[in-house]
């Protein structure tokens, strides 16, 4: 108990360093606007562009700059106060998707289907989660869907490795639909807790493609109706407004349960998120911060929201 | 939410409604909707800046022509400005001793293993080059052998991987192979790296020092929001790069990366990703994504609009002109810039219906851009008088303006015969009446044009 409370602070100590630096420069920003100034209309015009400037998009960006607008307009604020407010004014988008991934205990295996564009980190989440689940004393089946890309199922062994989860694999070039299907039925056989399906990396105008991942979604429907149990896109967070059409593609065409944003380490802000919150309240289980097996975090509205506003504490 | 550019010009400009020349209050009130339009293709702040106070000289004071809206003068500007600041593709540079280096780098993801791959195929089938791939990523699970099993299917050979050497050993390892086997190139695939992270930026620095790469290609997802300008402008300053690979521009992203990359560096787009397969590398063209930019479903037809008004324009000139029988060799100059300047417009213009045709009856009557140069050339080394007047040239009178344009008494034939076409067609057309004439605008005057489309 102790060792996993002290570990979720070392896990928020690291989460905080990584959104620290993608927030330095918005807060920065701010410090710089208002350093002992008035909240007129030049600044909070330069407060709209430097959350624009975090992808939060122009339209969201005006709003919360006009919410800011009635709570403080021409009085004296210091930037911590500024920054209070903004995410004050933020973090009510994002409350609604900070929902956890839940399975059944009792179900053998969930199913997890795992998808989202090229090279956005979907096989390294799969890792990462595999070894959560390992570490909860789960027993974890990956499967290597993704029979396209070169070296993919190398890449998903290795993870395997790491985190102690077999992994079933098909040759190369060979339909991901059969491969979903022999590995949910060798599980369900086995009596596995949770079955991970990686699949290659798809742009969601791609209409054949996005009938592949329907097609795997009906065979494994063949040996459970209820399956897939989870849908998780994987989300790049240095992408921008092109992430809206890309969640609404992937819900319409195979329903989203959750996203996982990856790549928070980075400079870029991961805005986007409130946009997506606001329009289609997909749960948002966790975040990456790391290319590493444990760089997997709960994601938290208020220190997101915190953390775009620049406020370290 | 997301309202496309034409209609908020539209908006815009239904409360101005003004003739002549465009006033300062309507660029702003123009330019602040393309500023929007401009953030919702992901085209990072400081760059949208820079990039309206570049539009908004050009723009104050420009006359709008007559029947084309000041909305779609503005967009024309825009437009025109966009695709000048994208700049053009350029082919990579092979120029140095053999083997010549080319790196890849960018952030993780992105699409440098595959667009590795795909430059050593291109290299090698067009350029017929002896291309070594190798990689040096050492991080990612199965990196290696994905650059190994890429390199097998385009049948280019990889360096062999030493377990546990470091990238710039490898880096040294990969040139000493290649002089050695007299390659032509030699492609060096690195592990993605955020530009944040001072250990691995630090790591590839010191392998562009050691093989001091002809090329530096950064790869760039073209779905890459605003952070596009920080990662430019930090890989450029930090490794320096020569330039930029846009990648997944299969997809259907508005593309500002491009712009705010291409402006905060100052490097070249060299090539476009379009799709995961090893063939699916294209030369970059800045109308391809100028017009995604701008959201060209709505801004081509209007400026076909404009396209066709201006031609419509002429014509009509032309056809008093006509009317009043007075074709001459200065009417004949007029038409070939206009058609030059035609001919020289690809993207948005190029594809409209009615500047195609004009375009294919250039390409038939073999009018390239350079001939109609030297025809205007011609021209312009007459005298006036002979310009209004063409049955004064005689042979030594065609001998001199031959001298004076830097072209051939043939050539001058040529281009008289070719008037004296023009001239007979336009007696037909005369008769066809001016409405004739409007209806099948100038492409009905050029040879082989004909009427009967
Ligand atoms: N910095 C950082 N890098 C990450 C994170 N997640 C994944 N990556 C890196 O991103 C790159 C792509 O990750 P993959 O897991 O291969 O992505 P994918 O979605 O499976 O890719 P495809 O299967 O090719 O579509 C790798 O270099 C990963 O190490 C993260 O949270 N932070
Ligand atoms: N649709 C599309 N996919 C692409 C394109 N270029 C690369 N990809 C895909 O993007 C994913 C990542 O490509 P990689 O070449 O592995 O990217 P990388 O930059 O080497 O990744 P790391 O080494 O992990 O940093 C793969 O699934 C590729 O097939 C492209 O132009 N279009
Ligand atoms: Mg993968
Ligand atoms: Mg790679």
């Amino acid at each position: 108990m102790t060792d996993t409370a002290e570990k979720q602070r070392s896990w928020f100590g690291r989460l905080k360093a990584g959104l620290a630096r993608s927030s330095a420069k918005l807060g920065d920003g701010i410090a710089g606007i208002l350093t002992k100034r008035r909240l007129d209309d030049e600044a909070l015009d330069q407060l709209e562009e430097v959350l624009i400037a975090a992808d939060l998009g122009w339209g969201l960006a005006k709003e919360a700059t006009q919410r800011l607008r009635h709570a403080k307009f021409n009085q004296e604020v210091s930037p911590e106060e500024v920054r209070r407010t903004l995410a004050q004014i933020i973090e009510p988008f994002l409350e609604p998707v900070e929902r956890p991934l839940v399975l059944d205990p009792l179900r053998k295996p969930n199913v997890v289907l795992v998808v989202g564009a090229n090279g956005s980190g979907k096989t390294t989440t799969i890792g990462k989660l595999a070894k959560l689940f390992r570490e909860q004393g789960k027993s974890v089946v990956l499967v290597a869907g993704d029979t396209f890309r070169a070296a993919a199922v190398e890449q998903l062994k290795v993870w395997g490795e790491r985190a102690g989860a077999p992994v079933i694999t098909g040759p190369s070039g060979s339909d991901p639909a059969g491969l979903a299907f022999t590995a949910l039925e060798q599980a369900q056989r086995e009596g596995s807790d949770i079955l991970l399906i990686d699949t290659a990396g798809r742009l969601h105008n791609k209409a054949d493609l996005m009938a592949e991942l329907q097609k795997i979604q009906r065979v494994l429907k063949k040996l459970d109706p209820t399956a897939p149990h989870a849908v998780l896109l994987v989300l790049d967070a240095t992408i921008g407004q092109t992430a809206l059409q890309q969640i609404q593609t992937f819900r319409d065409l195979i329903g989203i349960t959750g996203i996982i944003m990856t790549k928070l380490d980075g400079s870029a802000r991961g805005g986007v998120m409130v946009a997506l919150a606001e329009l289609y309240t997909i749960p948002v289980p966790y975040i990456g911060i790391g290319e590493r097996v444990d760089d997997l975090r709960p994601f938290e509205a208020a220190a997101f929201a915190r953390g775009l506003t620049g406020i370290d504490s | 939410m997301f309202e496309n550019l034409s209609q908020r010009l539209g908006d815009t400009f239904d409360r101005l409604k003004k003739r002549g020349a465009l006033s300062e209050e309507d660029v702003v009130a123009a330019l602040r909707e393309i500023r929007i339009a401009l953030l919702e293709a992901d085209v990072a702040l400081p760059v949208v800046k820079q990039f309206i106070d570049g539009v908004r000289p050009k723009a104050v004071g420009q006359d709008v022509l007559r029947s084309i809206t000041p909305a779609q003068m503005v967009v024309k500007i825009v437009h025109d400005h966009l695709v000048e600041t994208l700049g053009a593709g350029e082919p990579l540079n092979l120029n140095a001793v053999p083997p010549v280096p080319i790196l890849m780098l960018g952030l993780q993801g992105s699409g440098k293993t595959t667009t590795a791959a795909k430059l050593a195929r291109l290299l090698k089938e067009r350029e017929r080059k002896k291309v070594l791939l190798a990689s040096l990523d050492v991080h990612r699970p199965a990196a290696q052998e994905q650059l190994a099993v890429l390199a097998q299917q385009i049948n280019v050979p990889a360096l062999p991987v030493v377990a546990g050497e470091q990238p710039v050993a490898i880096a040294k390892r990969a040139v000493d192979v290649a002089r050695r086997e007299a390659y032509d190139a030699v492609i060096l695939d690195t592990a993605g790296r955020l530009h944040i992270d001072d250990a691995l930026m630090f790591e590839v620095a010191a392998v562009s020092q050691e093989v001091k790469p002809a090329e530096s290609l950064l790869v760039s997802d073209a779905m890459t929001g605003q952070d596009a300008v920080n990662l430019a402008k930090s890989f450029s300053e930090r490794v320096g790069i020569t330039g930029i690979v846009l990648t997944r521009v299969d997809g259907d992203a508005r593309g500002g990366a491009a712009l705010s990359m291409r402006s905060v560096t100052g490097r070249p787009i060299k090539y476009l990703g379009t799709g995961e397969k090893l063939d699916a590398l294209e030369a970059f063209r800045p109308e391809r994504i100028a017009n995604r930019i701008l959201d060209m479903g709505d801004v081509v037809s209007l400026v076909e609009k404009a396209a066709e008004t201006i031609e419509q324009e002429d014509a009509e000139k032309l056809a008093k002109k006509l009317a009043k029988g007075q074709f001459d060799l200065d009417d004949l100059a007029a038409q070939l810039r206009q058609l030059r300047k035609m001919g020289g417009m690809g993207g948005v213009i190029g594809m409209l219906p009615g500047v195609q045709k004009i375009k294919r009856q250039i390409n038939d009557a073999n009018l390239d851009e350079g001939l109609i140069k030297r025809q205007e050339a011609i021209i312009g080394s007459m005298t006036r008088k002979e310009r209004r007047d063409p049955r004064l040239l005689n042979a030594s009178r065609r001998r001199r303006i031959a001298a004076g344009s830097g072209t051939t008494v043939p050539e001058i034939n040529r281009l008289l015969k070719q008037y004296q076409d023009m001239a007979t067609m336009m007696k037909k057309m005369n008769k066809l009446g001016q409405k004739g004439l409007m209806r099948h605008g100038l492409g009905a005057l050029l040879p082989g044009g004909g009427f009967g489309r």
